[in-house]
């Protein structure tokens, strides 16, 4: 009964969304208050129908109902409760269902936070969110229900995914839906904007936090996948160039462009039609990663169960949706005029160079993932793009973004006096090479070119960006004062930055320092990496809710000094009868000592995979505290004051970047 | 005109995800497939005979690839057995590996081949265009090679590929 109720809201949200679009644009053409008002109500309720209804297939899982296709395919009876929970986004039907819930979450809030927004502004957006709400809903309804029953029902399910069964890989899609979604409210504003014409500072501003919110989760998201990866899939890396994660990283380098064209299209009124056109990518990007993901046209780890069906109705979906939006942006933005002139040598002009290297480097990733499925078009046979590829290209484009990010925070909007700015920036840039030229050594001991050209980027980007915030305190009488004057915008900006700078420490030295050894050990017996001595103490067997394993018992010694004890597991799943590497991993700041057990040998002896992986940690906290930069941007109260329609000039006069 | 160079791209793009849509990029066609068998002549596992392309002849074979140090070979292993239960004849070509290793791992799991072919040196493995193993050909009773399977035999593509060629028209 339950299962068809959720079935039953999805149709009625269906109908909610569709009037959602129909009745809010004839408002918006037609000048009628009382028809454009209706999509905050409507937007509500579908919210609250998409939200009973994922209720509806969450019970379904909790109470183990098999007789549910879906649930009987992603369940069983011996999984937890955490995971039977999350289990509803184990699939495609079900993720599908998330990103519904996600999307109706963001149109709702869209409905509750923009009340003070013109009108027609809002009238439109939650026309657009509307119609982006009926292709999901449609195509869940037509093609990928999860609430289909079947019979006779079995007594037992095929249980979830056990790659799926982590405590990180619990949060790590719903964080990166929310990205993915967050990026069509930033669309719908762009659509908003070229219906009405009307693209100011004002529209900028109002577009800027909801741009960030999707931008951090999307950041959270993509950094929470890397992190399972690396502890699960037992191979020591942290990023494959895998099809499934360019899908997410794409929208990421644009939606990072827009954030940054939106800062210049609020403080100068320029780039508008970039900005717009940048915000329509960014959706369209998130877009393509669904199709790309769900319809089985590129050979991914991320297995989806796919169908032909399904591909061609996204296919389709997209069709409408960006040529739409494609043919809107040719017809209107032409229309849009800048209010001044641009120069290079100011802020605007270089982070118009920053976007530009952003987006060059996000269709370098998009014709690397897309590049096999050109060729096998074309029939020049198959061929597979790999990491070669992917670092030869992305590093390159990267490098001179870190370079004038740091620049770009030391000059002035408007124009700005090169000669001032060297001078201001003598000192980081000399602590910079000096950071390159002697930390290698101090953390791993040796140094090359690519590692001083990583550290000396990573360091100039954390310089620069304290200077930046030292240069505002400093004119302030005391440390303490000048601190709480900076406003949290630019605090955001600046611990944005910072995250990036640990990030990019993080990746020259882990990709260009780490150490790994393949062993065969016997219990007993002991093997040697890096300084460090991993002695096999035993493999023991131990018995999981719903998997057997191999525990192997790992104790690891520096110069006889106790460092710590690991235990890599591996994992045989009893329903799926799937093999599972946990990898153990002794974290710290500088250094992760990373075990993964390999096969067993006939005389049970085991083979090993042992990793030294210096800094691994910082590619995470760059990742959480690009994060946290994000929640603080997005947070500035200057955006809640903007919302108040006549709200005067806020007393404090803030005006920053 | 430049306004509309985002949309144009969009077309591009569309097309080409259309045309993706209709092919598989796991299915890697074999220049093989429709030709016989490439000629070998090697040791047979514990037999004293050399064994060739022509003792393939005669009725629809699998000729599978696969070695002890394998994991795909163990993951497809329960399948062959039961298929070789079936009384398909399959034959087995070890893959650069070695005969005492290849015994007591066919001790241990099972014995699914006829015959064991030892191709110790993988010679026959690069004639016959083997990416790694495990592969499996099929051959009809001509000694034609007529599908080609890249990784672990699986019961679909066994049901829906490979059965329905060995129970075409029979020679």
């Amino acid at each position: 009964m339950i299962p068809e109720i959720g079935h039953f809201l999805l149709i009625l949200a269906l109908g909610v969304a569709g009037l959602q679009f129909l009745l809010p644009s004839w408002g918006v053409w037609k000048r009628d208050a009382r028809a454009m008002a209706f999509g905050q109500s409507a937007a509500q309720v579908q919210f609250a129908l998409v939200f009973l209804s994922y209720l509806c297939l969450t019970w379904a899982f909790v109470q183990k109902d098999f007789s549910v296709t879906y649930v009987a395919a992603n369940s069983h009876s011996e999984l937890p409760l955490m995971y039977r929970i999350s289990a509803v986004w184990g699939a495609h039907e079900g993720s599908l269902l998330l990103w519904m819930l996600m999307l109706s979450g963001w149109t709702c809030a869209v409905s509750v936070f923009n009340r003070r927004l013109p009108a027609d502004i809002t009238a439109t957006c939650l026309a657009v969110l509307g119609a982006i709400a009926v292709g999901f809903l449609s195509f869940m309804l037509l093609t990928s229900n999860p609430f289909d029953r079947h019979f006779p029902v079995p007594a037992e399910g095929k249980d979830l995914n056990p790659l799926l069964q982590d405590p990180g890989l619990i949060i790590h899609p719903p964080m990166l839906y929310m990205g993915y979604v967050g990026f069509s409210v930033a669309f719908a504003f762009a659509i908003a904007a070229l219906v009405s014409g009307r693209l100011d500072g004002a529209w900028a501003r109002w577009t800027r936090p909801w741009t960030t919110t999707a931008w951090l989760f999307l950041t959270m998201g993509i950094t929470l996948g890397s992190w399972w990866a690396y502890h699960e899939l037992g191979w020591g890396g942290w990023w494959f160039w895998d099809p499934v994660e360019n899908a997410s990283f794409m929208p990421w380098l644009v939606g990072t462009a827009l954030i940054h064209s939106l800062a210049v299209t609020e403080k100068r009124g320029l780039l508008k039609s970039w900005t717009v056109l940048l915000a329509i990518i960014a959706f369209s990007l998130s877009l393509l990663g669904t199709f790309l993901v769900r319809s089985g046209v590129l050979v991914s780890v991320h297995a989806f169960a796919t169908d032909p069906a399904r591909g061609v109705y996204i296919l389709g979906f997209l069709a409408v949706v960006l040529g739409s939006a494609f043919s809107l942006y040719a017809w209107r933005a032409p229309q849009l005029k800048s209010d001044g002139d641009l120069v290079f040598f100011s802020r605007e002009g270089l982070l118009l160079l920053n976007n530009v290297f952003l987006v060059v480097a996000a269709a370098a990733v998009l014709l690397g993932t897309l590049y096999p499925l050109f060729v096998d078009a074309l029939g020049m046979g198959k061929i597979s793009v790999g990491p070669p590829y992917f670092n030869a290209v992305f590093i390159p484009l990267t490098a001179p973004l870190a370079a004038i990010l740091g620049l770009g925070m030391a000059v002035g909007w408007k124009r700005a006096k090169f000669a001032e700015v060297v001078r201001q920036l003598r000192w980081p840039a000399a602590l910079a090479l000096l950071l390159a030229a002697g930390l290698p050594f101090l953390w791993v001991g040796s140094s090359g070119f690519a590692v001083f050209a990583g550290v000396m980027l990573g360091s100039w980007v954390l310089l620069t960006s304290v200077h930046d915030l030292w240069g505002r305190v400093r004119a302030k009488r005391s440390l303490l004062a000048g601190l709480a004057a900076v406003p949290r915008c630019v605090w955001g900006m600046t611990v944005a930055h910072l995250g990036l700078g640990l990030w990019v420490l993080g990746v020259a030295f882990v990709s260009l320092h780490s150490v790994e050894r393949d062993v065969r050990l016997a219990a007993g017996e002991s093997a040697e990496l890096h300084g460090y001595e991993f002695f096999l103490r035993g493999v023991d067997p131990v018995h999981g809710p719903n998997y057997d394993a191999d525990r192997g018992t790992v104790e690891v010694t520096r110069e006889g000094a106790s460092v710590t004890t690991l235990h890599p597991e591996k994992r045989l799943y009893r329903a799926q009868q799937n093999v599972m590497t946990e990898a153990a991993v002794d974290e710290s700041p500088f250094r992760d000592l990373y075990v993964a057990l390999g096969e067993p040998f006939d005389n049970g002896d085991w083979s090993l995979r042992m990793y030294y992986k210096p800094a691994m940690q910082l590619v995470w906290w760059g990742g959480f505290v690009m994060f946290f930069g994000g929640i603080l941007a997005a947070s500035d109260r200057r955006y809640r004051l903007a919302k108040l329609a006549q709200a005067p000039v806020s007393a404090d006069g803030k005006v920053t970047a | 005109m430049r306004f509309l160079i985002p949309a144009a791209l969009l077309v591009v793009l569309l097309v080409f995800l259309g045309i993706g849509l209709k092919r598989d990029p796991r299915e890697v066609p074999s220049p093989l497939v429709g030709k016989p068998a490439p000629a070998f002549d090697l040791a047979l596992l514990g037999e004293p005979q050399r064994y060739t392309q022509d003792d393939l002849k005669g009725r629809p074979v699998l000729v599978n690839f696969w070695a002890s140090w394998c994991a795909g070979c163990r993951v497809e292993h329960p399948l062959l057995v039961k298929l070789a239960g079936e009384g398909v004849e399959i034959v087995g070509m070890d893959y650069k590996d070695t005969d005492e290793a290849a015994r007591q791992w066919l001790q241990r799991h099972g014995n699914p081949y006829r015959r064991v072919v030892a191709d110790v040196q993988g010679t026959a493995g690069l004639d016959w265009g083997v990416y790694g193993v495990p592969e499996t050909f099929v051959l009809d009773a001509n000694g034609t090679i007529v599908y080609k399977q890249i990784g672990p035999m699986t019961e679909q593509a066994w049901n829906e590929k490979i059965r329905p060629l060995l129970q075409g028209p029979k020679s």
